[in-house]
């Protein structure tokens, strides 16, 4: 799956989570999930939405904890809009981060891999 | 009918699919679509699969010469464009449709480029099934 909408601004990321939802629940599998475009703010540690809202860190998280779906955000991407894990914020001298494990910063060549390995991409853009 | 200009009469070719189709409808500027998009295709080729283009919409406007960063104050995609023929990219087909409504004649683009008409846009994509749209 690849998600290029960012979330609570666009419906794109909450569908592609119900997507991905529905999709594991009908009992396929759910190999990679890739973050692009403005989709890599999905994987901001420090998103804090009202409680009476859609958790969207938390659903896609429980993705990976109970379907082992990797979660992937193309570094590229997410180092120009503030996404940064421990290692890159110490490779760029910032001062604090906010990507962490489960969400793996990576290059776009995972995305055209898991797209060749894979029987299906399902693209959600804004 | 589909008219090529430029050189290279491989570029005519929408029967061979490719590894990848990109598909790219956004202008240069005002967004980072297009750059996005292109930052793929390039990956991919530089991972040594084949990569064909697809401009579409506002993506037509990608390919006019004398482009610069400009008032905007983004880096623009003209030097990514320039940089497909080192990475084998040479598959590039455009919108017969969209340049016409643009007012863009075929033979003023930057890089040699197939147009195709709708019926034949909707054979490429439907020959290639790895497709991605920006």
């Amino acid at each position: 799956m690849l998600v290029h909408a960012a979330p609570y601004s666009q419906q794109g990321a909450l569908s592609a989570l119900r997507f991905a939802n529905a999709v594991v629940e009908r009992g396929h599998r759910l190999s990679t999930v890739f973050f692009y475009h403005d989709g890599v703010h999905n994987a901001s540690a420090l998103m804090s939405p009202p409680q009476d809202e859609v958790q969207l860190a938390d659903g896609w998280k429980r993705l990976h904890r109970e379907g082992g779906t990797q979660l992937l955000v193309c570094i590229a991407a997410g180092l120009r809009r503030g996404l940064v894990d421990t290692g890159e914020a110490a490779r760029h001298g910032l001062n604090s981060h906010s990507v962490e494990p489960p969400f793996e910063l990576t290059g776009v060549g995972q995305l055209v891999d898991a797209m060749l390995e894979n029987d299906r991409l399902i693209t959600f853009a804004p | 009918m589909n008219s090529t200009s430029g050189i290279s009469p491989a570029t005519t070719a929408i029967d061979a699919p490719q590894d990848l189709l990109i598909v790219l409808r956004h202008a240069p500027h005002g967004s980072s679509w297009l750059r996005e998009g292109l930052d793929v295709a390039l990956v991919a080729a530089a991972f040594g699969k084949r990569v064909g283009l697809l401009f579409q919409g506002d993506g037509v406007f990608a390919l006019l010469q004398g482009q610069s960063s400009g008032p905007l104050a983004q880096k623009g995609t003209h030097p990514q464009l320039a940089m497909l023929e080192m990475y084998d990219i040479e598959h590039l087909w455009v919108s017969e449709a969209a340049l016409a409504a643009r007012g863009l004649p075929v033979d003023s683009l930057m890089l040699p480029v197939t147009s195709l008409e709708a019926s034949r846009i909707a054979r490429l994509m439907h020959s290639h099934p790895h497709t991605l749209i920006f």
